[in-house]
């Protein structure tokens, strides 16, 4: 393996390992403050429960999260420090910000966790807020960074030095609207498809206690206003893409041939000698359409970019597919959602329903993984689109398997332990409701 | 202004909260390690307890010295980036066991055997990372990094910078330094006498090896690290500055021994400030010797005074939060609740 693709391989799993976790961080929060908030009105055990146990799982997800972001925050040095000697200046306007939005974080879901019995339930409710709302901004101040390295603008190069540096236009560069906006929206439609999931699984296991229907009753109207906005964000990222990264529309359709009347590409296999997407369903002008707004738009095909500005067609396209089809997916289990919930159908008595949402329950974190894949593989061979290649940015340092193979170890054992132990958290019998006669109140110091 | 100046002191400052808290929080892994007698379980309890709620936000302090590295002195970041990348990794590796290991260790099952085995890889990770720190510190300091100017080209081998006495007595100075913090800090946290203690026998022998650790840093630098060397001994401020520090010292071994905890926490809180300083205004005007300094390092001043402007906005909501989150859980109305 050579030390590029051990490099990318290592960003990869650390930012696909981190990412799990970032939206975690993002969504968990909101789901908490909405339970303690019907907690504060009703006063029933129950919500205080549920928003505890979903404290725990938080706490360890958002401990692997900051942990896993802080490798990320080095790796940008140790990896690409050829990249990072010009760009940092560039961009570093976000990441600063991101650093104050995380430090808020983290100071306040310390006084969420350990607060119970030390502020009043308004001050530990404010800080369950502060947690959501500097949670969220954090990433959308990362993705802000990223989308520089898609439409990287406030700098010039000249002669390989940069100047006429500037940050903010940099921050507010032509794709941080779209991607924060998608990304965002992913965070809370995949963890809140996921938390029903694993709520519904609790319900088919037989358990007949409220706390996790209550649970699905706040989930769904989160899941189902996110999953119909999701599809909407998208084509607005589509129409960003196709102005700006054209290449990596082409790659994500598997669109060859430069045409107006385009078509909308499904399935199929790209083949990237033969130059040629096989066994897709094609359907015509559509692809003109959604990128141009116009049938009969020109869309430029991947045989007008020389082969060595070509992303990986292959892994662009399957993953751009497979993230469409597991959002279309959530979007039709949420307006299913909805209607039984104007039938007054209960979900929770609804089994067939239940198992649904179990099926669905990981393509939201399915769709946010293949969503990084698309925008990452699909900017390649560039770094910085357009301006510096991934080769030209890596390390010197030999031998970047051996990181490599360290950082992947240790994530599948953090990832192994983190599922055994949510697991053990989610399925435990409610406290309150196994020993009705008297709620036990938590003890000092308890989370 | 001097913008690059203004800067790289925002770091130090940044590098002494970091010491002073999320230091602390690495010496209570280490006294985790050493939990023994009749009281080590409440040891490890009151450890986990102290460090529980703000482990996170104190390890924030480190996010934020790398990100303005990378931004105001990007080429700093790149060739210590590249020269050290080994033990850089090994100090992530160590940063992740920690933090997970605590977290798990909170959350998995209370049986003892499980609780003791999470305890060791936190206790491992807590060891590995500050000692990997000083370890990275001495090489920026021994003169070894070479950086071209012109191409950011580094010249390292990759290991003989940091593969060396000096780095490598660096790196135990600062884990006895935190492991001394944590233990006149736990004396604080408790109101039983007998874990009291434990923790003030705990920093007094602490406190020695500290004592001697700094002295073979000083005596391995004059080889390993010559600049900083001649930074410790020949500068007209370095003799005051260095017998001050020694002083403070000696003083809070003395409250210490007198059982004056509060004043103890507060004079070895300012002697952990006063030797990050001393290793601050030592190595000025350099970032990695011999090539990078504050000035040819640093980014355009349009980037400074932005960051500047954006580190002013960012205290006035994160000072008062702070402020906050240690008054909640580290105030000494409530001590010994576990």
């Amino acid at each position: 393996m050579s030390d590029l693709l051990a490099a990318r391989l290592d960003m990869a799993i650390s930012l696909g390992f981190h990412i799990l976790f970032a939206c975690a961080g993002i969504a968990m929060p909101l789901f908490m403050v909405v339970s303690e908030h019907r907690w504060l009105r009703t006063r029933d055990p129950v919500d205080l429960e549920l928003t505890k146990r979903w404290l725990k799982g938080t706490a360890i997800l958002f401990a692997v999260g900051a942990v896993s972001g802080t490798v990320l925050s080095f790796e940008l040095g140790l990896l690409w420090p050829r990249f990072m000697q010009w760009a940092g200046p560039v961009i570093g306007m976000p990441f600063s910000l991101e650093g104050f939005a995380f430090f808020l974080e983290a100071i306040f879901i310390g006084i969420y966790l350990y607060g119970w019995d030390r502020v009043p339930p308004r001050v530990h409710w404010w800080s369950g807020v502060v947690v959501a709302a500097s949670g969220c901004l954090s990433g959308i101040f990362v993705v802000t960074a990223n989308a520089w390295m898609n439409t990287p603008v406030g700098f010039r190069m000249v002669n390989g030095q940069v100047t006429d540096v500037d940050p903010i236009a940099a921050m507010l560069n032509p794709h941080a609207l779209q991607q924060t906006i998608h990304m965002t929206i992913a965070a809370y439609l995949a963890i809140a498809f996921m938390a029903m999931g694993i709520h519904a699984l609790a319900i088919l296991r037989g358990s007949t206690q409220r706390i996790h229907r209550n649970a699905l009753s706040i989930l769904l109207p989160i899941a189902a206003v996110t999953a119909v906005l999701q599809p909407l964000s998208g084509d607005f990222s589509a129409k960003q893409v196709a102005r700006w990264q054209p290449a990596k529309l082409a790659a994500m359709e598997g669109h060859w041939e430069t045409e107006r009347h385009a078509p909308l590409i499904i399935g199929g296999l790209p083949d990237e000698q033969a130059e040629t997407t096989r066994w897709a369903i094609r359907i015509p002008s559509l692809l003109s359409f959604m990128a141009h707004g116009r049938p009969d738009a020109e869309v430029k095909g991947l045989k007008d970019f020389p082969r060595d500005e070509r992303p990986p067609v292959a892994i662009t396209h399957l993953s751009f597919q497979i993230m469409v089809g597991c959002g279309l997916a959530m979007l039709a289990t949420g307006l299913l959602g909805t209607l039984l919930l104007r039938w007054r159908r209960p979900l929770a008595d609804t089994r067939w329903y239940l198992r649904l949402l179990v099926l669905v329950a990981p393509l939201g974190l399915l769709a946010v993984e293949a969503g990084w894949i698309v925008t990452e593989v699909g900017r390649q061979p560039w770094i910085v689109y357009g301006v510096m290649r991934t080769a030209d940015a890596v390390t010197p340092m030999p031998g970047l398997i051996f990181p490599l193979a360290a950082i992947a170890a240790i994530y599948l054992f953090l990832g192994v332990v983190v599922v055994v132990l949510l697991k053990r958290q989610v399925f435990a019998p409610s406290e309150v409701e196994t020993a009705p006669a008297s709620p036990p109140t938590p003890p000092p110091g308890e989370r | 202004m001097d913008y690059p100046f203004a800067i790289a002191a925002v770091i130090l400052a940044a590098l002494v909260l970091y010491a002073l808290g999320g230091g602390a929080d690495f010496g209570g892994g280490v006294w985790d390690l050493f939990a023994s007698g009749s009281t080590a379980e409440r040891q490890r309890a009151l450890i986990a307890h102290a460090i529980g709620p703000i482990w996170e936000a104190n390890h924030v302090w480190l996010i934020l010295v790398i990100v303005l590295l990378f931004v105001c002195f990007p080429l700093a970041f790149a060739a210590i980036g590249t020269a050290l990348h080994i033990p850089l990794t090994l100090m992530l590796i160590g940063v992740i066991l920690r933090g997970a290991a605590f977290t798990f260790r909170t959350y998995d099952r209370r049986d003892p055997g499980t609780q003791r085995r999470w305890s060791r890889v936190f206790a491992i990770g807590s060891v590995v990372t500050p000692v990997m720190l000083g370890v990275c510190v001495g090489a920026v300091l021994s003169g070894r990094i070479g950086v071209d100017l012109a191409t950011g080209v580094v010249a390292t081998d990759y290991i003989s910078e940091w593969l060396a006495p000096f780095p490598f007595a660096l790196g135990l100075f600062a884990l006895a330094l935190f492991a001394y913090l944590a233990a006149v800090y736990l004396t604080m946290e408790t109101a039983e006498p007998d874990l009291r203690r434990a923790f003030r026998a705990r920093a007094l022998w602490a406190a020695v090896a500290t004592g001697v650790m700094a002295w073979v840093c000083f005596f391995l630098a004059r080889d390993g690290a010559p600049h900083m060397h001649a930074g410790l001994a020949g500068r007209n401020w370095s003799l005051p500055f260095q017998v001050t520090t020694g002083a403070v010292a000696l003083a809070a071994i003395a409250a210490l021994w007198k059982e004056r905890y509060a004043l103890a926490r507060l004079i070895a809180a300012g002697q952990v400030t006063l030797v990050i300083l001393g290793w601050g205004f030592s190595q000025y005007p350099w970032l990695v010797e011999p090539d990078l300094t504050i000035r040819n390092a640093a980014a355009p001043p349009q980037v400074l005074r932005l960051m500047l402007i954006a580190l002013a906005a960012g205290a006035v909501l994160l000072l008062p939060s702070l402020w906050f989150l240690f008054r909640l859980f580290k105030s000494a109305r409530q001590p010994g609740r576990s």
